[in-house]
């Protein structure tokens, strides 16, 4: 890299956002009576010390699961706001397949997947359908499709399914075997590397395909994208199945490794769908960008658990943190000295 | 009887807090605003108005700090998507993260518990005739921004700078304070709606507890058209939808099944008026 990109990559508005956070959250933890300094440094150790980073790289294939959900479509400036819904579905139905499938153990894990995709793809495709033949625009038909789905697989945890004799709400155990292998005795197992090879994938779809071209010219002007012959109900319907099987895949993963059953809320409450869309309007959909701050929300939201040990700072505040990242970089606030830096050149 | 006096006043109380967002949405959206942050103002206005009854002992108070803070909060819309021609669907969106956050974080700081912040001695808003004041507020809201919007001067100058802001700006018109003053209108009317929801409807505080409402609202700004009256016509369907919900829980019907009717009726409505109009709506999600 030279140094021009280097100063412009510091003086890009995501530094600009990324400092503002880090600077407004300190100011509420000096609020609180707490040191910055100590609050932050628990946030790293805690996230990326021995204890923290198992937990860390799990959070972390969540988080960049739904971060590449959500940033395939945004490529094209499409917003998936069901995650939670595709997700959940993705979960309940890997749920009832690793549950009933009469297959050996490898097997039926590798069906549940599918299947789990399969169910977050139709789910997701049917808000495609509502925004391409009845009109209902993307962004409102994903959220109110997300709500039923979310009660629909509540109602299933906690009636049909529910686990007899239990007091919570979550199905039955899988079956031993049946479940992704974890590396030693962690809890990170085969789905980081699942939701790795589709960040690589994006990549490669990103930089090297002529699909991957078609969703850039279409996020960057729709307009001139359908005049040069994109075809954009196939591409947001496509998008959108992508995207579900995506959100699909990470409920799967969920109901696949600890605890090995479906819990209701377990795969909405920590919010990775809101995390995955901060982490990719961060990155601006750019594939390796995506990776990087899945990465970095991760650390924060496990980091925030650590802060909230050590400093009785309540972990919300890196959901603060998050949000306040977005609202300059929506902002589009950068550091001020382009202008000198252009005159200068101009001479 | 199903449809009873009864069913009817629970839609009312239900369709309050979603008749205040929504009448701002439609501000907004007259104003050229698409304005997706209101379900976090509405949040702010909840968490504000519960913290100021609770300290002064005052409903009235509450109210009204509820509208101050959730006017101030819509300044991030205005300031963002305004002033720096940030993405207003962007900045919604993280609006709404924002309040979950900040709420969330200020219970657990102010309060000093977790998830529900509820006091038999916090002082909600009293009933006049079954309702809130501020249910018969929005009703007289309805009814002055429908005269202010096709009647009044400012309404002309606000649809003309949503729908021409070049032409208004030549006409002396400034975009950029009509703008300003319908985000902050919004913001306010959010900010009531909040009130009421928390203050109103419950007397306490949840975490997210607007669950959704400001996305129906912002639904109920499609479906009425952007109209004050059609706005109405929306946000009673939704409420009727709420209140056949708890009383089909009363009959035994899972509350999974009922917390999802009012999603899917709204749904249903979307689909079935935007089916003859798709034309004119704008034709996706995504941000200008």
């Amino acid at each position: 890299m030279n140094p021009a990109r280097i100063t412009g990559a510091l003086r890009s508005p995501v530094t600009f956002s990324v400092l503002a956070g880090v600077v407004i959250g300190a100011l509420f933890l000096v609020g609180t009576g707490a040191d910055p300094i100590t609050a932050y440094e628990a946030v790293l150790t805690g996230a990326l010390g021995a204890d923290g980073i198992g937990s860390t790289l799990t959070t972390t294939t969540s988080v960049l699961g739904m971060g590449l959900a959500l940033a395939i479509p945004l490529r094209a400036r499409l917003i998936n706001l069901g995650g939670d819904g595709q997700m959940v579905l993705g979960g309940i139905t890997a749920a009832v397949t690793g549950l009933y499938a009469p297959l050996p153990a490898p097997l039926t894990v590798v069906l549940a997947l599918v299947a789990g995709m399969v169910a977050g793809a139709a789910y997701a495709a049917l808000a495609a359908l509502c925004e391409n033949h009845l009109g209902v625009p993307l962004l409102v038909s994903s959220l109110l499709l997300s709500y039923p789905a979310v009660s629909l697989a509540s109602y299933l945890a906690r009636y049909p399914l529910k686990e007899p004799g239990s007091s919570l709400p979550q199905t039955r155990a899988i079956p031993d075997g049946v479940a992704l292998p974890a590396f030693g005795d962690s809890t990170v197992t085969v789905g980081l590397v699942l939701v790795a090879l589709a960040a690589a994938a994006y990549w490669f779809t990103d930089r090297r395909t002529a699909i991957g071209y078609e969703i850039r010219m279409t996020g960057l002007n729709a307009r001139f994208s359908a005049y040069a012959g994109v075809e954009r109900r196939g591409l947001t319907l496509k998008l959108m199945s992508v995207s579900g099987a995506l959100a699909g895949l990470v409920g799967a993963i969920g109901v696949l490794s600890f605890p090995y059953r479906f819990v209701d809320g377990s795969l909405t409450a920590p919010g990775y769908t809101w995390t995955g869309l901060t982490a990719a309007l961060l990155a601006m959909a750019a594939p390796v960008g995506t990776v990087i701050s899945s990465f970095f929300f991760a650390v924060l939201q496990v980091g925030g658990l650590a802060m909230e040990r050590t400093t009785e700072v309540p972990r919300e505040l890196t959901q603060v943190l998050q949000a306040i990242v977005i609202v300059f970089l929506a902002a589009r606030l950068r550091f001020p000295g382009r202008r000198l830096n252009r005159r200068k050149e101009a001479v | 009887m199903f449809l009873d006096s009864d069913l009817l006043l629970s839609a009312l109380r239900a369709l309050t807090p979603i008749l205040l967002a929504a009448l701002g949405g439609a501000i907004c959206e007259r104003a050229g605003v698409f304005n997706i942050g209101l379900e976090g103002m509405m949040l702010m206005g909840c968490f504000t108005a519960v913290a100021t009854s609770w300290f002064t002992g005052s409903a009235w108070l509450g109210v009204l700090a509820a509208a101050l803070a959730a006017g101030a909060y819509s300044l991030i819309l205005a300031v963002g998507a305004v002033t720096l021609r940030g993405d207003a669907v962007v900045l919604g969106v993280a609006m709404n993260l924002l309040a979950v956050g900040l709420t969330g974080f200020l219970l657990r700081t102010v309060f000093g518990v977790q998830g529900t912040f509820d006091d038999p001695s916090l002082a909600g808003l009293p009933l006049v005739g079954g309702f809130t004041p501020l249910t018969y507020l929005s009703w007289a809201a309805v009814a002055v921004a429908a005269v202010l919007l096709s009647r009044h001067v400012w309404g002309l100058r606000l649809r003309g700078v949503g729908e021409a802001p070049d032409a208004a700006a030549t006409l002396g018109v400034s975009p950029v304070k009509y703008k300003y003053g319908a985000i902050l209108t919004s913001g306010v009317l959010c900010g009531l709606a909040g009130a009421q929801l928390a203050l109103g409807n419950v007397t306490l505080f949840t975490e997210n507890m607007t669950a959704g409402r400001g996305w129906i609202a912002v639904v109920a700004v499609m479906l009425g058209r952007a109209a004050p009256v059609g706005v109405l016509l929306a946000a009673l369907l939704f409420g009727l939808a709420e209140a056949a919900g708890f009383r089909l829980q009363g009959l035994g019907l899972p509350q999974q099944a009922t917390d999802a009717a009012p999603y899917v009726v709204t749904l249903g409505a979307l689909f079935l008026t935007t089916a003859r109009r798709r034309r004119r709506i704008r034709p996706s999600g995504a941000a200008s």
